[in-house]
């Protein structure tokens, strides 16, 4: 493997494994904000314990979505030096934004969350949990735009002297067309982690504790878990076909991808599953649902879809056209071999990505109605609906971010720029095996402390509800309610 | 007035908001085995518990310096941040994984009430506090004193180039203003014996880096210093005498403050002396980066110059809010029990 391989190697494990804490995150924030408001209006002591409980394993999830995150933002500085200096001049203002808008919101409100127990006005207190939630969804807002300019750069001019892609309307860097469906994707996506999560371990507690008086909160959680999953997957399912039809007008070769057609094809199928290789000679379609793909690509059953083999002839055409306009500087970096992506990584990650986010969807209201009026689901298969639910949508975000990433390929940045040409060239293909080697093992070690810690906070259960104490009534000398 | 002025100007201001919040925080977690040491093992664990509590609801906050620094620098002058951070490779990350390890020892050593859990966390979170602050040090000296960048502003030098020896001074005078201000921080947010011995070390501490910040700023002073890069490093002497002095009256909170404006000042001292580069060549032929050809479009610095004024004083506003409300004195008396986890 030589440097780019490597780069990329490592820009995979180390955007995949953050993501899987970020919908997390994102989700379960706006849980918890909901807990504990419930908790402001009802004082009912069950959404204090909620809060309480469902908080800690947030944090112990949250900690490893932090760190992680410190090394994307140096990673294209590091690794994709060339990609930085060509089109530093947009993409870095939207992670710029990120930093002043979000991350400080997001960090600073969480510390205030964290120690403020007892120590802060509970309104404030309740309100620190909600900026929490809101700065995550503004983080996601801004580099969801940067990544949508990848996808689909819009709001750019070339400029000659400085033989680099530069800012010419960040208002349509922010209002990307793409970037407008795949933010609600995103955050409705994590949403239906969130819910899940939280069902998911509420489901496996109250079955632990049925029968005892916290069976009824550990309902209500559950309840509340999987409504929210359910309803955040229905929002999944439309803004996921509204994005299919954009990114076949945008990035036609990907939807061409993601089933593997070779050949531009009227009311195209879609295959559910296939054997054989997908390399456009021998593949078999197990099961094909006719007309599918068409009306995923245009919303009409008789639709035409383009396939890859025309679709590199058009994709070679655009790009001699860049080249002929910019000149040589461009004409170096849209020069690619193929203009096809690796296809059955993204044959197979759209219909993971698809089939996971289905399930979680289906556990959702197969617990909804298990738990109905009171009953609870004694099969020991519920075991696994509590395993499973929580890890079919993260990674069904994985997948859909693979998708997402490998079908813009060989693009860096879609039709201008290819990801050989964005690697650093001051960096050792030795250097980024070393920095590879080192994050692995590092996330590696931490994924299993973080998942050993997060199932003994699961098995602990809700601590006991205690009444809060009014901080003005403590002596200077009293413990605080939460310290490191 | 001119953008790329003000975005030189605004990121020295970001890396001196960093280094005068995170430098005590790196200060108090590096000083954990010293300070942290009580009479038997249970005041030991105390007295832990009550210095990673006071950084407790900043940390967090103050680490987001760096990133908006690193994100600014992309931003407005994308060339300086991709031949520094593509060029200082191994060095940042090694920078890196000790930010993570020191993290997760803040958010994971509490989470199991297990003596051999929390020495391991205590490990990282010492560790990272030490080697953080070092890197910093060593990473910005090197941009200021120029390092090896040829004609197409590649950095052509390796991991050791950056260990030469005004780096590595730079380095020890953060990491010794860093462990000043931590322990100025320490007497400030705590009472009993943890602020006598706070107090008592810092006057040490203040002495030995006085002394290295000294020599480093007049080295940097006679062979690239300005009339206004003197200027700031006079303000820097004078400040971090000041902060000593002001300690040993057991005024904390001037000497806080004072450590606070050394940190500002040598940032600034660094600043001034690179203006107008921002990144200079040592090497013959090859290409300083400066303000002019390291920059971003017009358009973009004044986008990002209406977002720093509108929305930075927000940032301050709710940041100064957090200080504010924690602003109570910890004791070791103010230790809950620890939950048991096995």
């Amino acid at each position: 493997m030589d440097a780019v391989d490597v780069a990329r190697w490592q820009f995979a494990i180390t955007t995949v494994y953050h993501f899987l804490f970020v919908p997390i995150t994102i989700g379960m924030s706006l849980v918890i904000a909901v807990f504990h408001t419930m908790w402001l209006r009802t004082r009912n002591p069950d959404y204090l314990r909620l809060t309480k409980f469902f908080g800690k394993l947030f944090l112990i999830n949250f900690a490893l979505g932090l760190v992680t995150g410190i090394v994307q933002e140096f990673q294209f500085g590091m690794n994709w030096s060339d990609y930085s200096r060509f089109v530093g001049d947009i993409f870095g203002a939207p992670l710029a934004f990120e930093a002043l808008l979000a991350f400080f919101l997001e960090s600073t409100f969480l510390g205030i969350w964290i120690f403020g127990w007892g120590r802060v006005p509970e309104k404030l207190h309740v309100g620190a949990i909600w900026m929490v939630h809101i700065g995550t969804v503004l983080s996601a807002y801004f580099i969801l735009a940067a990544n949508s300019f990848m996808q689909n750069p819009v709001g750019y001019r070339f400029n000659p002297a400085t033989g680099r892609a530069e800012m010419a309307d960040f208002w349509a860097v922010l209002t990307n067309k793409v970037q407008l469906v795949t933010f609600p994707h995103v955050i409705l996506s994590a949403y239906m982690v969130g819910g899940a999560v939280v069902m998911g371990v509420a489901l496996w507690l109250m079955r632990k504790h049925a029968g005892t008086g916290d069976e009824p909160m550990y309902r209500k959680a559950t309840k509340f878990g999987a409504i929210f999953a359910l309803v955040a997957s229905l929002g999944v399912i439309v803004t996921g076909d509204i994005q299919g039809k954009i990114m076949t007008e945008v990035q036609p070769m990907k939807m061409a991808a993601a089933e593997g057609l070779y050949d531009t094809t009227s009311s195209a199928p879609f295959s559910v599953l296939s054997i054989g290789s997908l390399d456009g000679s021998s593949a078999t379609r197990i099961i094909e649902i006719p007309g599918l793909l068409s009306f995923m690509a245009t919303g009409s059953f008789d639709g035409t879809v383009e396939g890859i083999n025309d679709l590199q002839v058009s994709e070679r055409a655009k790009a001699e056209q860049v080249a002929a306009r910019y000149g040589p500087q461009v004409a170096a970096l849209v020069t690619a071999k193929s203009y096809a992506p690796i296809i059955p990584v993204t044959y197979w990650s759209f219909r993971i990505m698809m089939g996971l986010g289905f399930l979680t969807m289906f556990l959702a209201a197969v617990t909804l109605w298990a738990i109905r009026k009171g009953r609870v689901p004694t099969s020991k298969w519920w075991l696994w609906v509590a395993v499973i639910a929580p890890l079919a949508p993260v990674f069904a975000n994985s997948f859909g971010w693979i998708f997402t990433e490998v079908g813009r390929q060989p693009w860096i940045v879609y039709g201008l720029m290819t990801t050989s040409t964005g690697v650093s060239p001051s960096v050792s293909t030795g250097e980024v095996w070393f920095s590879m080697i080192a994050y692995t093992l590092v996330y590696a070690i931490l994924a299993v402390i973080e998942v050993k810690l997060f199932l003994t906070y699961v098995r602990r259960g809700a601590d006991p509800f205690e009444e809060p104490v009014d901080p003005a009534s403590k002596g200077e000398d009293a413990p605080l309610e939460f310290a490191y | 007035m001119d953008y790329q002025l003000i975005w030189f100007g605004l990121i020295g201001l970001l890396w001196a908001g960093y280094l005068v919040l995170e430098g005590f925080d790196f200060g108090v977690g590096a000083l954990l085995p010293v300070l942290g040491k009580g009479k038997d093992a249970a005041d030991t664990e105390k007295r832990r518990r009550v210095m990673l509590t006071t950084i407790g609801p900043h940390w967090d906050g103050n680490e987001v310096w760096l990133l908006t620094a690193g994100g600014a620098t992309f931003a407005a002058f994308p060339e300086w941040y991709a031949t520094m951070f593509s060029g200082f490779y191994l060095a940042l990350l090694v920078l890196l994984v000790a930010l993570i390890v020191r993290n997760m020892g803040f958010e994971y050593r509490g989470k199991r009430d297990n003596d051999a859990w929390r020495q391991r966390w205590d490990w990282a979170v010492i560790a990272g506090s030490i080697i953080a602050p070092l890197l910093v040090g060593v990473a910005l000296t090197n941009v200021v004193r120029g390092v090896p960048i040829n004609q197409d502003m590649e950095y052509v030098g390796n991991f050791f180039t950056l260990l030469n020896p005004m780096s590595l001074l730079g380095g020890l005078v953060i990491l010794g203003l860093s462990l000043t201000h931590g322990a100025f921080f320490l007497a400030l947010k705590t009472k009993g014996e943890i602020q006598r011995d706070a107090r008592a070390l810092g006057t040490t501490l203040g002495l030995g880096t006085a002394v290295l910040a000294v020599v480093l700023l007049l080295w940097l002073g006679f062979t690239q210093g300005t009339v206004w890069s003197w200027i700031a490093t006079v303000i820097a002497a004078v400040s971090l005498l000041a902060a000593i002095y002001a300690n040993t009256l057991a005024k904390e909170g001037w000497a806080f403050i004072g450590t606070a404006i050394t940190f500002a000042a040598a940032v600034a001292t660094y600043f001034l002396t690179l203006y107008p580069n921002v990144m200079p060549t040592t090497l013959p032929g090859g290409t300083s980066l400066t303000i002019e050809n390291a920059s971003s479009s017009p358009l973009t610095l004044k986008i990002m110059t209406v977002a720093a004024l509108v929305f930075t004083p927000v940032v301050l506003v709710y940041t100064g809010y957090t200080y504010w409300v924690f602003r109570k004195r910890i004791s070791t008396k103010n230790i809950p029990v620890p939950v048991p986890v096995p």
